[in-house]
C-alpha cells in the first residue's frame, strides 16, 4: 500500500499501461513537453518519446477525431482534454464517430479510445470553464462513462478502459488531482458498472459520483452528529451503471437523496432518482431528493460559486428533509 | 499628434501598472482562478485601438483581455472590481478575469474558450455589413488559437460574405507551454490566409508605429472596401500563461531579450529624443497611471459582494423564462 494522490494514481496507471501494450498513446495538448496541464502525464514524455505521448496543437476537433482514426485502425489513444469545457469543440467525433462505429458498422469496427481530462467546477473560474457534463456524455449509446473520486478507483478504472474495446469517457476533477488515498502496490483492475460503499449505513441513501462523493462523506459525517448513519455509494461508473446495488441500498434504508453536481435539468442525478424512484416505490417512506447544481451558469464571485455547488451542507438538509426532521 | 502620442503612450502604461497591480492582487487573494496578465504586448492593444471609430468599431478578444478592455476606454476601478468579484465589476461579480464586457465602450467580450471569439466576432461584422453602417470589427486571439477550426471556418466565410472585420493574431510566440513554431504547419500566418484569398499584414507588436501602421491599413481595407484582412503583430508577453505557470518552457534570458525592446521605454525613448516628452512630463503621466491604479483597487475594495439572489438574475431576459 502507498498513500499517493489522484493524480499520481493516473499517471501510474497511465505509465504501465503504455509500457505493457506499444498500441497505447497519449495525445493532448501540453501532455508532453510541459509535462501535462495538470501534470498527470508527468515523465512520460522522457520516458516514452513523443510518438507516443504527442503534444498536438489547440485544435480539439481535429486531435479527438485523429484519435478516433487511430482507434478503428488500431490503436489504443487516450487522449487527453485539457478540460472536458474544451471537449465541446469534439463533440461531433465523439458522438458521431466514436459512439456510433461499431453500431453502424454493423460490429466490424471497435473504437478502444480513451477520452480523459477534469471535468466540473473547480475555483473561480466562471462560467465557461466550471461545468459538468457527466449527463452529455451519459445521454450517448455507445460511450462507456466514468467518474471515480478516490486515487485507488481512479488507477484501476482508467487501466480497464485503456484495456477496453469501447470508447470510454473518463471524468476527473482539477480539485481532486491532489487527493490522497492509498492504493495498492500490487496492480488491480477496478471492473466497470461496480458501484462501491463509500461508507455504509442504515438510515438514508446517499448517492453520488466524482467530486462530489466526498461532499456526500462530509454530509455523512455531519449526519451521524446527530445519530443518523447514512449508507454512501460513489457510482464510480456511470454507464455501466450498477442498478442492483443502488436498489439493494434503497430497499433497506427506504430513503435517498442523489447528488451530482451536474444541472438538474436530465441529468445523471435526476436519471438516477428517477430509476430509484420507480424500483424502489414500495420501499420508499420519503420522495427521492436530488441535490444538484444550482440551474444557472457559474458565476465568478467564490460566494456566488460555492452557493450554486452541492455541498455537504445542502446534502446534510436534503438527508434531514427525507427523514422529516428538523433542517 | 504630439497630444495623441502621449495619450497612447499613457494607455500603455495604465495597462501595465494596472497589470502589475493585478498580479500583485493575485498574490494577496484578492483575485481567483485564472488571471493572464497583458504585460509586454501593451503595443498591439493601445496601437489598434487607437485607429478605430469608436463610435461605430466593436473589439472582441480572449481571456487575455484586461488590456483590451483598459485601451477602450473602460473603468479600471470596474475592471478591478470585476477581478475581485464584486457587484460593481463590469460583469457585475459574475465573469471576472477572462469575461469583460462593456458594449458601451464597444466590447464584446472577452472569452474563456480558446478561439471561441472568432466566429462571433465574424458574425459581429455580418451585423455591420447588414446594417451597412461603416463599422468594422476588430477580433484579437494568440497563435495558439491560430490553428483551431473555429478561425479557418471563419476566415472562409468573412471573405465569401466580404465582412468588414480584421482579425489581429498577437502572436507572443507561446501558447501556454508551446511555441508556436512547434505547432504551425506554415509560421507564417499571413501566408496560410492568402490561401484564402484575404491580404495578411505584418507588424511588430513591439512598436507602436508598426501596429497602428498595419492596423490603419487593414481597418481602412475592411471599412471602404469590405475587404476582411489578418494582421500578425509579432510580440511577447513577460509574464506566465496565467498566475500558476512555472515557464519551464522557455528561459529567463528570452524574456530579458524582450524587455529591452520594451514598447513602452521604446516609444518613451524615441518620445524623448524627438523632444516631444520631458523627464518632468514622464513623471507626471507614471504619477496620474500611478493614482487611478490605486484608485481602481481602493473603488474595488471598498465595492459590496453580489447579493446571493445574483445567482439566479441574468440567466434569461426575463426571470420568468426560467419555469
Ligand atoms: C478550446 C480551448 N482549449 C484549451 C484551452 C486552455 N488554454 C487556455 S489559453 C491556452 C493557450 C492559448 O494560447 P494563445 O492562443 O497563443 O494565446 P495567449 O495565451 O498566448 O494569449 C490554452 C491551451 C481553452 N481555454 N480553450
Amino acid at each position: 500500500m502507498s498513500v499517493i494522490t489522484y493524480r499520481e494514481a493516473l499517471g501510474r496507471a497511465l505509465d504501465e499501461e503504455m509500457a505493457r501494450d506499444g498500441r497505447v498513446f497519449l495525445m493532448g495538448e501540453e501532455v508532453g513537453e510541459y509535462d501535462g496541464a495538470y501534470k498527470v502525464s508527468k515523465g512520460l514524455l522522457a520516458k516514452y518519446g513523443p510518438d507516443r505521448v504527442r503534444d498536438t496543437p489547440i485544435a480539439e476537433l481535429g486531435f479527438t477525431g485523429a484519435g478516433v482514426g487511430a482507434a478503428i485502425a488500431g490503436l489504443r489513444p487516450v487522449v487527453e482534454w485539457m478540460t472536458h469545457n474544451f471537449a465541446l469543440l469534439a463533440m461531433d467525433q465523439v458522438i458521431n464517430e466514436a459512439a456510433k462505429m461499431r453500431y453502424m458498422s454493423g460490429g466490424q469496427l471497435s473504437v478502444p479510445i480513451v477520452f480523459r481530462g477534469p471535468n466540473g467546477p473547480a475555483e473561480y473560474l466562471a462560467s465557461q470553464h466550471s461545468q459538468s457534463f457527466a449527463s452529455f456524455w451519459a445521454h450517448v449509446p455507445g460511450l462507456k462513462v466514468l467518474a471515480p473520486s478516490t486515487p485507488a478507483d481512479a488507477y484501476g478504472l482508467l487501466k480497464s478502459a485503456i484495456r477496453d474495446d469501447d470508447p470510454v469517457v473518463f471524468l476527473e476533477s482539477e480539485m481532486m488531482y491532489g487527493w490522497k488515498g492509498e492504493v495498492s502496490d500490487q496492480e488491480f483492475l477496478v471492473p466497470f458498472g461496480k458501484a462501491a460503499v463509500a461508507r455504509p449505513g442504515r438510515d438514508l441513501t446517499i448517492i453520488s459520483f466524482s467530486k462530489p462523493a466526498r461532499a456526500a462523506l462530509e454530509a455523512a459525517d455531519a449526519l451521524a452528529g446527530r445519530g443518523i448513519e447514512a449508507e454512501v455509494l460513489d457510482l464510480r461508473s456511470i454507464r455501466p451503471l450498477d442498478e442492483a446495488a443502488l436498489y439493494e441500498s434503497v430497499r433497506r434504508t427506504g430513503r435517498c437523496v442523489v447528488v451530482d453536481e451536474s444541472w438538474p435539468f436530465a441529468s445523471v442525478g435526476s436519471h438516477v432518482a428517477y430509476l430509484v424512484s420507480r424500483e424502489c416505490f414500495d420501499r420508499l417512506d420519503a420522495p427521492v431528493a436530488l441535490v444538484s447544481g444550482e440551474d444557472v451558469p457559474m458565476p465568478y464571485n467564490h460566494a456566488l460559486e460555492l452557493a450554486a455547488q452541492p455541498l455537504a451542507a445542502k446534502i446534510e438538509a436534503a438527508a434531514l428533509r427525507a427523514l422529516y426532521r428538523e433542517v | 499628434m504630439d497630444d495623441s502620442l502621449l495619450a497612447l503612450l499613457e494607455s500603455m502604461q495604465l495597462i501595465r501598472a494596472f497589470e502589475e497591480k493585478a498580479g500583485m492582487m493575485y498574490g494577496l487573494r484578492k483575485i481567483g482562478g485564472f488571471c493572464h496578465l497583458y504585460t509586454g504586448q501593451e503595443a498591439v492593444a493601445v496601437g489598434a485601438v487607437s485607429v478605430l471609430d469608436l463610435g461605430r468599431d466593436y473589439v472582441l478578444t480572449g481571456y487575455r483581455d484586461h488590456g483590451h478592455a483598459l485601451a477602450l476606454g473602460m473603468d479600471p476601478g470596474a475592471i478591478m472590481a470585476e477581478l475581485f468579484g464584486k457587484a460593481t465589476g463590469v460583469s457585475r461579480g459574475k465573469g471576472g478575469s477572462m469575461h469583460l464586457f462593456d458594449p458601451a465602450k464597444r466590447m464584446l467580450g472577452g472569452n474563456g474558450i480558446v478561439g471561441a471569439q472568432i466566429p462571433v466576432a465574424t458574425g459581429v461584422a455580418l451585423a455591420q455589413a447588414y446594417r451597412g453602417d461603416g463599422g468594422v470589427t476588430l477580433c484579437f486571439f494568440g497563435d495558439g488559437a491560430f490553428h483551431q477550426g473555429a478561425l479557418h471556418e471563419s476566415l472562409n466565410l468573412a471573405k465569401v460574405w466580404s465582412l468588414p472585420i480584421v482579425y489581429v493574431v498577437e502572436n507572443n510566440q507561446w501558447g501556454m507551454g508551446t511555441n508556436w513554431k512547434r505547432v504551425s504547419s506554415e509560421e507564417d500566418f499571413t501566408l496560410t490566409v492568402a490561401g484564402y484569398g484575404m491580404k495578411g499584414l505584418s507588424c511588430d507588436g513591439m512598436d507602436l508605429a508598426s501596429v497602428r501602421g498595419a492596423l490603419r491599413e487593414a481597418v481602412d481595407r475592411a471599412r471602404t472596401a469590405r475587404e476582411p484582412c489578418l494582421v500578425e503583430a509579432r510580440t511577447y508577453r513577460y509574464k506566465g500563461h496565467s498566475m500558476s505557470d512555472p515557464q519551464k518552457y522557455r528561459s529567463r534570458d528570452d524574456v530579458e531579450e524582450y524587455r529591452k525592446r520594451d514598447p513602452i521605454d521604446a516609444l518613451k525613448g524615441r518620445m524623448t529624443d524627438s523632444g516631444e516628452l520631458t523627464e518632468a512630463r514622464w513623471a507626471e503621466i507614471a504619477a496620474r497611471v500611478d493614482a487611478k491604479v490605486e484608485a481602481a483597487v481602493a473603488f474595488a475594495e471598498a465595492s459590496p459582494e453580489p447579493a446571493s439572489g445574483e445567482l439566479y438574475t441574468d440567466v434569461y431576459s426575463s426571470p420568468r423564462a426560467a419555469g
